[in-house]
């Protein structure tokens, strides 16, 4: 008989695999009582690293062609799709049934898709030309936000973590993500396909623990621009609110979201994350002959 | 008034920053041609119909060449009239029985799979392209073909985001899409013309051009190695009569044509009484214009480009050239230059800036234009290079004092053949720009940017580069004015000539 190898749930970092810097582990278990791991207990220090790992990609990948995104989105489908099976197992294995997991696993690899395609077309439904009265070419176009903080879904171990990032990174942004606390297994998983998938180390940070400890901190950091909770809890809301205060965060509250529907997606939640930049430039009115060419 | 006398101009040589740099050397490259090895082509191809290589009913085959070695490389069925019947009929039926029904997710993700291959396959593409149309490797292997999967690569894209296309529209695809391409850039054309149809739920019959087949022909292979159902993309290979009888098939609800204004005129006149939708991407003559604020060794890189790019055999060619008067002979003296540098000769090899042009038919309209030139009095030149001995070559050719009524200034040439006239003010050279039929694009080159604005405004093109050219991207729209044809192809605005608006 062969003894099985558990695996270590690491949390990643600008592109690498550490242990929490705090040594501090919890272990969540499923409904019948198994243990499902000794998860990493992020602490306030390691979302400090992740938002200066994060921050450090940011000029990079906001720079790269949104067609260069797209294709590293769809490299990012590819090979969720090609371990199907084991995010299937850790879903089970987190109180899943065994279709409910498949169906999970195939809209999270067609969602990254669906935004993949995304990547260069956002820009062509939120932009504008502004007919302005003055001689001027005047255009609007989104540019993306800096780096965002997000508090991934509690219930759904794959689906919610990807539907959540998905947008940000989409529209250029980096983000410091905190995986489900009580079904963390898929958020670690996943860190493990964005490693392997052309995605620049950096760009997605991932951490695992509990919201109650790193809200505030998520919240308070002067280095992150925008904060995604999926609470719903009204106090957390109103926490998070506070706290982000200080650097003006924009704070966008995804509760009671249904991600398995059609509310689970949509380009507008790329757009939260965007600012609108509007150029004007001098147009020269030489047109002695009339403007009737 | 003091009578303060002029200062005397001093007349040196080095009076100007223009130094003349010379670009003829004492050596030569050595060769450098990509391997034939990669490219596996057939000796034969059937016509591709409904997920099969069918031989054609009309029983006939034409060769295709090498344009640059005069060397057969395989032979292609001739599609007769019931041919492209079958091929229409396989694709209306693939539109009704499949297509149509197909989740748009699904249908993205056919186009995704079509994109990665081309990708996978790209180097055997590029030197097939090369072969078979005698552009430079170069451009096939870093242009045409990349270009092509990123085509299909977009496109997929909005297979399922139309309703954000046309807001408080519903989309409905149209059926069946015939497609006629030409030969300047036969695997790219064909993305142009696939993607978008397959994206909004169309089916598709393509005709490629009848002197390069081939590419189109790999991509048939591509379509099937995807899986996608079949007769949702047809392809078969023919001339002009098969074009004719693919636009009159009443089987066909869509006509999407790139090629000369002429063609496109007798198409739009024989969809006349049907309800066919019609797009046409025609010829072009564009302006490309040089004020004398423009950093003029960028604009001369940028006109050679212009011309030159695939021997000018693009319809968006910058083959007028407009140049303010102050700095004309600089310019042309630049050009000249330039042109003794260009590397004329085996497409394959990799130092090739300029290869074959691509026919003997081609290269016969382009010399009797040469001719032309010269006999209206224009002042001609052309490169001192060296030409292979077999093959269609033309040198890189430019003619200056060019009169704006004469022939090489108003009619498509399709080759390495520049026009050059002059213009004082910026009135002057919009009339100019506009004095054609055409409107397909131009270019400014100037550093000042409201004059940019101001020329984009007022010259009547579909695309207009400012500071660069010939730029193409999937995102960018592209498409005539005018005479040089209707509808858009590449961007948001390529998906509406396939689509029906249902409120």
């Amino acid at each position: 008989m062969r003894l099985e190898v558990l695996k270590t749930y690491k949390i990643y970092i600008g592109g690498q695999f550490p242990r929490t810097e705090s040594g501090r582990y919890y272990t969540p278990e499923n409904k019948s009582g198994k243990k499902l791991a000794n998860v990493c207990l992020c602490s306030r220090k390691d979302l400090r690293d992740a938002v200066v790992a994060a921050r450090s990609a940011y000029g990079s990948w906001s720079n790269r062609a949104a067609f260069n995104r797209g294709q590293i989105l769809y490299r990012m489908a590819e090979m969720l799709e090609g371990r199907k099976a084991q995010f299937v197992e850790e879903l089970v294995m987190q109180d899943s049934a065994k279709a409910a997991a498949e169906k999970e696993v195939n809209l999270a690899i067609d969602r990254l898709i669906y935004y993949a395609g995304w990547c260069d077309k956002y820009q062509q439904l939120f932009s504008t030309v502004n007919p302005v009265g003055s001689p001027h070419f005047n255009f609007s176009v989104p540019e993306p936000m800096g780096v965002a903080g997000i508090i991934a879904p509690q219930d759904s171990s794959l689906l919610g973590i990807v539907s959540v990032i998905a947008p940000v990174i989409t529209g250029g942004n980096t983000c410091v993500v905190l995986g489900s606390e009580e079904k963390p297994l898929c958020a670690i998983t996943l860190a493990e396909v964005l490693h392997a998938s052309d995605l620049p180390g950096g760009v997605v940070n991932i951490l695992t623990g509990k919201p109650e400890e790193l809200n505030p901190w998520f919240a308070g950091h002067m280095d992150i621009n925008a904060v995604i909770s999926c609470d719903e809890n009204p106090e957390v809301q109103k926490l998070i609110r506070e706290k982000s205060v200080a650097n003006l965060k924009r704070v966008f509250f995804y509760d009671k979201r249904n991600w398995t529907g059609g509310e689970g997606e949509s380009p507008y939640l790329i757009l939260d994350t965007q600012e609108i930049k509007t150029t004007w430039h001098p147009v020269e009115n030489i047109a002695g002959a009339g403007g009737g060419y | 008034m003091a009578t303060a006398k002029k200062p005397v101009r001093k007349k040196t040589t080095a009076g100007k920053n223009t130094l003349r740099v010379s670009l003829q050397t004492g050596w030569t490259y050595d060769p450098a041609p990509e391997s034939k090895s990669v490219a596996r082509i057939d000796k034969r191809y059937e016509l591709f119909i409904n997920g099969k290589w069918e031989a054609p009913l009309s029983k006939k085959y034409f060769d295709t060449i090498n344009p640059a070695t005069e060397e057969k490389l395989s032979e292609v069925a001739e599609a007769g009239v019931a041919d492209v019947d079958k091929a229409v009929t396989a694709a209306g039926q693939a539109y009704e029985k499949t297509w149509k029904k197909m989740p748009a997710r699904e249908r993205a993700k056919y186009i995704f799979r079509i994109a990665r291959m081309i990708q996978e396959k790209a180097r055997e593409l590029a030197v097939i392209e090369t072969l078979d149309g005698g552009k430079p490797i170069r451009e096939s292997r870093d242009f045409d073909v990349p270009t092509a999967a990123n085509h299909f690569f977009y496109y997929a894209g909005w297979a399922d985001k139309l309703e954000y296309a046309f807001p408080n529209r519903k989309t409905e695809p149209l059926g069946v899409a015939g497609q006629i391409i030409p030969w300047n850039f036969p695997l790219l054309m064909a993305a142009w013309k696939i993607a978008p149809a397959l994206a909004t739920g169309n089916t598709v019959v393509l005709k490629p051009a009848e002197t390069t087949p081939l590419t189109a022909l790999k991509l048939a292979e591509i379509i099937r190695e995807a899986d996608l159902p079949p007769g949702v993309v047809n392809i078969i290979t023919g001339a002009g009569a098969t074009g004719a009888s693919l636009v009159q098939h009443p089987g066909v609800s869509k006509i999407a044509f790139t090629g000369s204004t002429e063609i496109g005129k007798l198409i739009q006149q024989s969809t006349a009484g049907t309800s066919k939708k019609l797009t046409l991407e025609l010829g072009g003559k564009a302006a490309n214009i040089i004020f004398e604020d423009a950093p003029l060794d960028q604009a001369v890189e940028g006109v050679i480009n212009g011309i030159f790019f695939n021997q000018g055999h693009v319809c968006c060619a910058g083959s007028r050239l407009y140049v303010q008067e102050s700095v004309a002979k600089e310019v042309i003296r630049k050009l000249k230059d330039r042109m003794a540098s260009l590397i004329v000769g085996d497409p394959l090899d990799k130092n090739t800036d300029i290869g074959a042009i691509n026919s003997r038919q081609q290269l016969d309209t382009i010399r009797k234009y040469i001719s032309i030139g010269k006999k209206e009095g224009a002042e001609f030149y052309e490169s001192d290079c060296r030409l292979p001995g077999k093959g269609f070559f033309c040198k890189p050719t430019l003619f200056s004092q060019v009169a704006q009524s004469s022939r090489i200034a108003q009619e498509e040439i399709f080759g390495p053949v520049l026009a050059i006239l002059t213009f004082r003010t910026d009135d002057e050279v919009i009339e100019k720009a506009n004095n054609t039929p055409y409107g397909l694009s131009a270019g400014v080159w100037t550093d000042k940017g409201s004059k940019i604005f101001n020329m984009t405004k007022r010259i009547r093109a579909g695309v207009i580069w400012a500071n660069t050219f010939n730029k193409f991207d999937p995102s960018s729209p592209f498409g005539g004015f005018k005479e040089s044809g209707y509808g858009r192809e590449g961007g948001l605005h390529g998906l509406l000539p396939y689509v029906k608006l249902i409120s």
